[in-house]
């Protein structure tokens, strides 16, 4: 073995891992945004919905579930373009398919939450008057909200994980940095031993953060 | 569309096979290190556990791309040359063993610590523990994670696509490449990943409920 | 009732900075049922599971028939291999408090196993002699159920079988019915009497005071990890002469009353 590290020409474009770090990290939180929308939406839909509704629900988590994230992000990069006459730039567009993905997880988390939430806190709301659809803002969905924050934490660091993916449609994420740097300096195993603790001291520390945040909203506080 | 799904079909055959080449060959290899590992992290000392723990922790840490591409660009520069489908299976095997590794662990430090002081009793070997009390035992808790892990390993072999071996993910990129229709080649190729995992789901169902009944405990 | 089967001297164990057992004696001869009574976190079940080479000890030794039980000898501080300590805990039945049966298997198969694997015997035989000692503990017609099937008291005599069906030189019982609900406790003692009439050698912890009276041939009184009392059990338990003894025997009988 006769490979000779050298990192000083890998730190000359070190930016491009941090700027990279950065557009990950705000790419999660998106698509986590987006995916909570759509779990929560699709949770109650579910919880409340008749059968056809509960169908087509299923339907989206099933087809997202079984299918390789790497087709997704294609079909939603080439694909519906190219069938919809219309085009988007390539962040948006992978924002929008890690949305659907994370949605999919979500209304399971969610709808686990809802029926978390016990019956007869749901009665308490009704006997004070409150509407179906006030005693769903007011009392189901903050009780199910709290039983759904670890799972949404770790939702959060799965999703970083997955913004890799960006790198396939030339999204600038870390990994696309990380690439970048590999094909024009040829500094491979520099590139990749500096990735790799990349990805996973960022992984400890927002989790651990997540963790301390959850703490603040749990329901059963330490006194 | 149904046309060029009809069309594209043909060409997709060699492709599957690959997919399903690389899933088999990720699942069988993962499942036997992640068992040994994952046992010696549940029995072995510390100054073994450790470096397992910490495999288990990074593999599962970073993204499945990131190994792939540290494999497949790595190796050479250290002077180890691998075809690119063997790179590519070596590191979805990692990423899949230490997912194993957890598993295992975690299906084996359920069983009541009475259960091995009572194998011990009846003086049963460290082997014939493992082999007639523990093992019946943790499968029953390990197959459910497992077997979810599985689907996980055909979606991830969709990865290997990207450092050239022609499986389904690919064979369907060349179609496109051809005939410039991307929309009905994404959703054919999503059919097909979508059947392999349901056909898997409906037999694992049976194996589980096969070891449930088993196990009526 | 002559030579010693197990043999016991200064044994010592500490977890920690407590001192578990401090320097125990204790000799059980061939036929003998020895009760080790005392109140909980006196070293009673500790002192069985060392017998058993379950936990290391940290001084002191344990010999069955002669030869050294957890280690490769005395105060050698080596631990013998799985293989060996395999051989030897074979020799040593034990009844635990929670039963721990194997919950994937029948009644038969909880007992058939040692034999198979351990002893070695051919399946059909290890089968029938598994059948003939649930049969003897009452259990004939419960040869298939798995242990979530049968109660609790059954569910101990399966242990007992299990334990008795490898035909050990010693058979240790650590609280067996303290699990059980109070209507089946009889049945199980019952089981004990029996096999002690046979001539098994026991060594028993338990808070049975009558059960200890009646079947046991002598009593220990273990106190903060040593031997505090020992005699026949009408002397002991009939008069104490610690105040500690005293005492615990008293909030025994308030709670069995």
């Amino acid at each position: 073995m006769d490979y000779h590290f050298n990192f000083t020409i890998v730190w000359r474009h070190a930016w491009r891992l941090w700027w990279g770090l950065g557009l990950s990290l705000q790419i999660a939180l998106a698509s986590l945004a987006m995916g909570m929308v759509i779990g929560v939406v699709l949770a109650v839909a579910y919880t409340d919905g008749r059968r056809i509704t509960r169908m087509l629900i299923a339907g989206y988590v099933e087809f997202i579930r079984n299918t390789p994230l790497l087709l997704l992000v294609y079909l939603v990069f080439y694909g519906i373009p190219s069938v919809g006459g219309f085009a988007y730039d390539a962040t948006t567009s992978f924002i929008v398919t890690l949305g659907f993905y994370a949605g999919a997880q979500l209304v399971e988390v969610f709808r686990a939450g809802l029926d978390a939430v016990p019956p007869g806190v749901v009665d308490a709301g009704r006997a004070i008057g409150l509407t179906p659809l006030r005693n769903l803002f007011h009392v189901r969905l903050p009780t199910a909200f709290r039983v759904s924050l670890p799972a949404l934490s770790n939702a959060y660091v799965s999703l970083f994980k997955d913004t890799a993916l960006g790198s396939v449609i030339a999204v600038p994420e870390l990994t696309h940095g990380a690439q970048w740097i590999n094909f024009n300096t040829f500094r491979i195993l520099e590139i990749y031993a500096l990735l790799t603790p990349i990805y996973l001291v960022t992984g400890w520390i927002i989790l651990a953060a997540l963790r301390l945040l959850e703490r603040r909203f749990a329901i059963v506080r330490p006194q | 569309m149904i046309e060029a799904m009809i069309y594209a079909l043909p060409f997709l055959g060699q492709g599957f096979l690959v997919t399903l080449a690389v899933s088999g060959l990720v699942v069988a290899g993962s499942l036997v290190l992640g068992l040994v590992l994952g046992t010696a992290l549940a029995f072995g000392p510390v100054w073994l556990g450790l470096p397992i723990r910490a495999f288990a922790d990074t593999a599962r840490a970073i993204p499945l791309i990131v190994l792939i591409f540290t494999v497949y660009y790595g190796l050479p520069a250290l002077g180890v040359n691998l075809s690119p489908f063997w790179a590519a299976v070596a590191a979805l095997t990692l990423f899949k063993t230490g997912h194993v590794i957890e598993i295992v662990r975690g299906a084996i430090t359920s069983i009541a610590a009475g259960q091995m002081e009572a194998a011990k009793a009846i003086g049963l070997s460290f082997v014939d523990r493992l082999r007639y009390v523990i093992f019946p035992q943790a499968v029953r808790r390990f197959l459910p994670p497992w077997i979810n892990s599985v689907t996980d390993s055909v979606k991830g072999s969709a990865l290997v696509s990207l450092v050239g071996v022609v499986d389904l993910m690919m064979a369907i990129q060349q179609v496109i490449g051809r005939t410039y229709q991307p929309m009905p080649l994404y959703l054919l190729g999503a059919i097909i990943y979508i059947a392999v995992n349901a056909s898997l789901s409906v037999t694992s169902r049976r194996l589980e409920a096969r070891f449930a009944r088993v196990v009526a405990s | 009732m002559s030579e010693p089967v197990l043999s016991i001297r200064g044994l010592t164990k500490r977890f920690g900075t407590t001192t578990v057992l401090d320097g125990v004696d204790l000799d059980v001869a061939r036929g003998e049922v020895l009760v080790v009574i005392g109140a909980s976190g006196s070293g009673k079940t500790t002192l069985l599971r060392c017998v058993n080479a379950l936990v290391p000890y940290d001084a002191g030794s344990i010999t069955l028939d002669g030869v050294e039980v957890g280690y490769t000898a005395p105060g050698s501080g080596v631990r013998r291999s799985d293989r060996a300590l395999s051989a030897i805990r074979a020799d040593i039945g034990m009844v635990f408090q929670m039963f721990n049966l194997f919950p994937h298997l029948s009644a038969r198969d909880n007992v058939a196993l040692g034999l198979k694997v351990t002893r070695g015997m051919a399946k059909r035989e290890a089968v029938a002699r598994a059948e003939h000692w649930l049969a003897r503990v009452g259990l004939a017609d419960r040869m298939d159920h798995l242990p979530s099937q049968l109660s609790g008291g059954q569910q101990q005599r399966v242990g007992i079988a299990r334990a008795v069906a490898m035909e050990p030189k010693l058979l240790l019982l650590d609280e067996i019915t303290s699990a059980l609900d109070p209507e089946l406790v009889g049945e199980v003692l019952d089981v004990v009497r029996g096999l002690a009439a046979e001539g098994m050698t026991m060594l028993m912890v338990t808070h049975e005071m009558s059960f200890a009276r009646d079947a046991g041939h002598r009593v220990v009184f273990m106190d903060q990890g040593r031997i505090a009392e020992e005699g026949v059990p009408k002397e002991v338990l009939g008069n104490p002469r610690s105040e500690r003894l005293q005492r615990f025997l008293r909030r025994i009988e308030l709670r069995t009353e």
